[in-house]
Order: structure tokens, then C-alpha cells, then sequence
């Protein structure tokens, strides 16, 4: 806690239109976050019986079910792989440092990653579901709203996580290592490999507990067209909060 | 944001004051009573050895770290709690900082020009600095010592009052190190103040009007190189390899001599030019001849080394050849000019 606390200059434009410009560069981010999930959707929609009602899914079809889990896994590649590697390569090679003497300061660059990974899942959220209805003809969400709002909710607590993960991190091979640690926990949850509604109701009331597991709750009851569940709501919320206290509590900017 | 910054009347406000800086690391004292002031439009320069507290020292005159405890003032703001303020009137070369690799040298110069509300041109920044070829180039590709000219260039970008540069020609080879010094002179000619960490004394000799040597967190001496090398103990080395052997006890008695060494027939004698004009001397009453005599002025190296209490390794430009310095010089009649620093 050498450095003095940053006030102000979360958003700058200049560093954040570098940054996404920066994100474009990076052919491995683009195709994990942007990409991977509806190529993800697309496979498993291509399997015949995926497309067939499965009263194991509470009678929706296994790629109607699988669209929520497309439209978080953006988010968690990009929060938990992605951000705090390029965060952690930052403050290690002194970028954010050499910031920080500018008036702009490394706040700045902090919220542009932010900013470009939060973007770059809520696109790859747009991604799956516009090919989930057009190719395999899923509904959109029948309570847009709710369903925003837990998508949001997710993308915070992902981009807190993510912070959470470079303050923890040394270097940018730590980070990688500590990254993919979470990457498959935070999948499973998210239920990448059964989704939610076909776990085991005990195992889906753990999961629930979990950050992307709430989530992919809340993304199921908004899709069918309820308000999604204040318990999830809420229990995203209280995870994002925790996230960010201990991100601000161990983040350094050198 | 505070506006336009303070301005003192010219010449009456020191640009840079440290009054007492101190700052520990787990308990260990790396600054520990740290005094200077930079006056407008010098070129000041920061030597000392590695790990004395130099880098530590503009850290804190940058706001990177917050002092234990002393004053540090930038144009008369507090780096810490005015850092916007300080921020723009002070460009900063880091040490060993990078950018991002995939950023190419014209976004580079972009961006950090946009965080300023008068930014320099960049353009002529860059061809200034040789980077104009390399426009296009990432971050990543380019060689050590064109990163090491993106890096002054994104210092001075921001059309500083003042910049701070650490370790400036570190890994630039010998012509480029000399372009870079034609430019801060230009700087300097430009009414920037410029503040320079370096362990490299050609470089301290030749660009700075001033120099506080750094010794284990304090100041050792302050003072102009001249002044410094005016201190060392032998300010004036002789050397010849005599005809026939000399009078031990003429030698020994040679006034304000510091110094004295016989190596393979050859003798070399360090003291004043008194020392020197007393050799000659007896070198004609004993009518002994001197071949290959060399007479050298100590350089900014020997003073370093008298005031830091190292024993070698202080870089290329040593003329002179260190004989066993064991005490000073006494009783010269030296004018002492020199500005002394409470240690």
C-alpha cells in the first residue's frame, strides 16, 4: 500500500478506445470471449437430440437450456481468463505505474478493461442468443428486463471476480494459473456440462449459492418470462459486492 | 482539477523542493533525511549508487510514493495530495517501465498526448527522437533503445514545466546516448526544468549544472560537478616512469600530497596542481627525466568514489588510476565554494 489511492478518472475516453483497439489485437480473447460460446451453442445444437423436448430439462430441449449457459460463459472467459491476465501484465510491467504519473492515472486503465471485457460478454451474450433464435429457433427471453438485469449482474460479479483474481496474482503466469483454477468450477456452475435444471436438486442448491450458478438461475426464470428470484438477484448481488471489497482491499497498482 | 498551476515569481520558488524526506521499507531506511532544492531551468542530477535511494527519492517527487515523513513540493504542490495538478507540469521517464506490447509508437504518443490539456506536437517530438521510421511499429517489436526514446518522448509530450528522467541512456548505445543529451540540453534551452537520476558520472559531468550525490539514503555532498571534483582528495594525478630512481623522503614531501604509488618503475602521485609544479621541480634539481609524464584532473568518478566510500566499478571514464587514497587532503588552500548539506 505504497502508492496513494486513486481518486478520481475512471473513464477516459482516449484509454478506453486504445484498449478495445488493444482487445481487437488479441485473436485469442476474441475467439474465447466473443466467439467460443455460440460456436459452443452451434455444435451442441447440431446434435439431433438436442433439439428434441427432454423431460430432464422440465420439458424445454436441451439447446433451449443451453442458451443461458452460452450467454454466461462469455462473461466468465472473459473475467476470469481474461482480464486479469491483461491486468496482471499491466501492473507487472509497469504500465499502470507509468500511468499513474500522467492526470489521467491508472484508474483509468482499470476501468477501460473493465469497460472492453464487460462489452465484449454482453456482445457474446447478443451473439448466442440471436443464433439461438435464428438457427435453432430458441425464444428470445419473455421478461427482457429481468433477464438484463441478471445478465448484468453476472458481468459484474465477473468483472469482480476477475479483479479479485489479478490483486491476488504476482505476475501474469500466475494469474493464467489462478484464472484457469476458477475457469472450471465457474463453468460447472454455470452448467456448461449439465445445465441447472437437469443437476440433481441438492446439487442444484449448492450451485445456487455460487455466483454463476445464481445466475444461471435467474437467466433461466427471466427466459420462461418470470421476474427472476430475488433470492438469486441477490445472492449475485451480495457475491459482486464481497468481490469488489476484497478486490479494492488487495488490488495493487504496482 | 485545480487550474493553471501555482507559479512563483521567477527564479524566487525552487520548482522542486525535498526538505527531509524520509521513507522506510519494512523498517529499513532506504531515504533517511533527504534535502534539495531544484531551481528553474537547471539541469539537477540525482547520482549515487545502486540501491541508495535515488529512484525512491523522484518517486516521491513524482507521487508514486507517499513519504513517511519531510516535505516534498512541485511548483509548490504536494505530489501526493495535488497529484492531478502535479501531474500535468511534470513529465516522467520510469525506470524499467513498459507499455503494451500490441500498441504501436504513433497510438502511444497519441493516448499520452491526449492526457494533457497542451500537449507538444508529437510529430516533431518523434522525428526529434529518431522514431519517425518506426511510426508503425508495436510496442513489442522495437529494440531497447527505441523504447528507451518512446519513453523520453512520452515524458515530454505533455509540454512539461518540468521532467523527471531515471536512468535516461540506460541500453542506448554511445551515439544515441550523445543525441539524447543534445536534446535535454535543447530542453533545457526550451525553460524546462529537468531532473535526472543517474549512476552514469560522464552523463552527470556533462549535462548537469548541479548534483546531489545519494549515499545511503542521505545526500552525500551537493554541489556543481566542478565543485564535486574540486572535493575529491586528489584533484590532480601525476604519473612518469623516472630515469633514475627518486629520493623516498623528497617524494614523501611533496607539498599537499595525497597519495603515493610505485608499480613496475612507474610513479603516480595524487594532490593539487602544488603537488605538480613541485614534482617538476625536483624532477630538475635531481636532474632526473620523466618518461611518458602524465598529468590528469581527477574526474566526477574519483570525487564519487571519495564521497560514497566505493571501492571501484563506477563505469568507463576513469583517466585516472586510483592509488591508495588513504586520508585527504589537509591543509590545501583550496577555496571552498562548495554548498554543504547537513547529512
Amino acid at each position: 500500500m505504497t502508492s496513494p489511492a486513486p481518486r478520481t478518472a475512471v473513464l477516459n475516453a482516449a484509454v478506453l478506445r486504445t484498449e478495445v483497439r488493444l482487445f481487437r489485437r488479441e485473436p485469442g480473447g476474441v475467439f474465447w470471449v466473443l466467439l467460443f460460446p455460440t460456436l459452443l451453442l452451434a455444435i451442441l445444437g447440431s446434435i439431433p437430440s438436442f433439439r428434441e423436448a427432454d423431460p430432464s430439462f422440465g420439458g424445454l430441449r436441451p439447446v433451449d437450456a443451453y442458451v443461458p449457459v452460452a450467454v454466461l460463459l462469455g462473461l466468465i472467459v472473459g473475467g476470469v481468463q481474461g482480464m486479469p491476465q491483461t491486468l496482471t501484465a499491466y501492473r507487472e510491467h509497469g504500465i499502470l505505474r507509468r500511468m499513474a504519473t500522467t492526470p489521467v492515472r491508472a484508474t483509468a486503465l482499470l476501468g477501460a478493461q473493465m469497460l472492453v471485457y464487460g462489452g465484449a460478454a454482453l456482445l457474446s451474450a447478443l451473439l448466442s442468443l440471436a443464433v439461438g433464435r435464428t438457427a435453432f429457433g430458441v425464444p428470445l427471453p419473455r421478461q427482457p428486463f429481468g433477464y438484463l438485469l441478471a445478465l448484468l449482474l453476472a458481468v459484474a460479479a465477473a468483472l469482480a471476480l476477475g479483479a479479485l483474481l489479478s490483486a491476488l496474482s504476482r505476475t501474469a503466469k500466475i494469474a493464467g494459473a489462478v484464472g484457469s483454477a476458477a475457469l472450471f468450477p465457474a463453468m460447472f456452475c454455470a452448467g456448461v456440462w449439465l445445465p441447472v435444471q437437469a443437476m440433481p436438486d441438492l446439487l442444484a442448491g449448492i450451485v445456487g449459492w455460487t455466483p454463476f450458478g445464481a445466475a444461471a438461475e435467474a437467466l433461466n426464470q427471466a427466459a420462461a418470462g418470470d421476474w427472476p428470484g430475488g433470492i438469486h438477484l441477490a445472492v449475485l448481488a451480495a457475491w459482486t459486492v464481497l468481490l469488489t471489497a476484497a478486490a479494492v482491499r488487495w488490488f495493487r497498482w504496482e | 482539477m485545480c487550474g493553471e498551476p501555482v507559479r512563483g515569481d521567477a527564479g524566487a520558488m525552487p520548482v522542486i523542493e525535498v526538505t527531509d524526506l524520509r521513507k522506510s521499507y519494512g523498517g529499513r531506511p532506504v531515504v533517511d533525511g533527504v534535502s534539495f532544492a531544484v531551481e528553474e531551468g537547471e539541469i539537477f542530477g540525482v547520482l549515487g549508487p545502486n540501491g541508495a535511494g535515488k529512484t525512491t527519492t523522484v518517486e516521491c517527487v513524482e507521487g508514486l510514493r507517499v513519504p513517511d515523513s519531510g516535505r516534498v513540493r512541485v511548483t509548490g504542490l504536494d505530489p501526493v495530495t495535488e497529484h492531478d495538478a502535479v501531474a500535468g507540469v511534470l513529465g516522467v521517464q520510469l525506470q524499467q517501465s513498459e507499455l503494451q506490447a500490441k500498441l504501436t509508437v504513433r497510438e502511444a504518443l497519441e493516448l499520452y498526448a491526449a492526457f494533457y490539456p497542451r500537449p507538444a506536437a508529437w510529430r516533431p517530438l518523434a522525428e526529434r527522437l529518431g522514431l519517425t521510421p518506426h511510426l508503425n511499429s508495436r510496442f513489442g517489436k522495437l529494440s531497447g533503445g527505441q523504447k528507451q526514446r518512446l519513453s523520453i518522448a512520452l515524458a515530454l509530450v505533455g509540454d512539461p514545466r518540468i521532467v523527471v528522467l531515471d536512468e535516461l541512456t540506460t541500453g542506448l548505445d554511445p551515439r544515441a546516448r550523445r543525441d539524447t543529451w543534445e536534446l535535454i540540453e535543447d530542453i533545457r534551452a526550451g525553460g524546462v526544468t529537468v531532473l535526472i537520476v543517474t549512476h552514469f558520472m560522464e552523463e552527470a559531468q556533462r549535462l548537469c549544472d548541479r548534483i546531489a550525490v545519494i549515499d545511503k539514503g542521505r545526500v552525500a555532498a551537493l554541489d556543481t560537478p566542478a565543485g564535486l571534483i574540486r572535493r575529491s582528495a586528489g584533484a590532480t594525478v601525476i604519473s612518469f616512469t623516472p630515469s633514475a630512481p627518486l629520493d623516498e623522503h623528497d617524494l614523501n614531501g611533496l607539498p599537499a600530497l595525497v597519495s603515493i604509488e610505485h608499480r613496475d618503475g612507474r610513479v603516480t602521485l595524487s594532490g593539487t596542481d602544488e603537488t605538480v609544479n613541485a614534482v617538476i621541480t625536483l624532477l630538475a634539481r635531481t636532474r632526473v627525466t620523466a618518461h611518458q609524464l602524465r598529468v590528469t584532473d581527477a574526474t566526477l568518478d574519483d570525487a564519487f568514489l571519495d564521497l560514497t566510500g566505493q571501492d571501484g566499478g563506477a563505469g568507463p571514464t576513469a583517466t585516472t588510476e586510483r592509488v591508495n587514497a588513504t586520508g585527504r587532503a589537509t591543509g590545501t588552500d583550496r577555496p571552498d565554494t562548495t554548498e554543504e548539506v547537513p547529512t
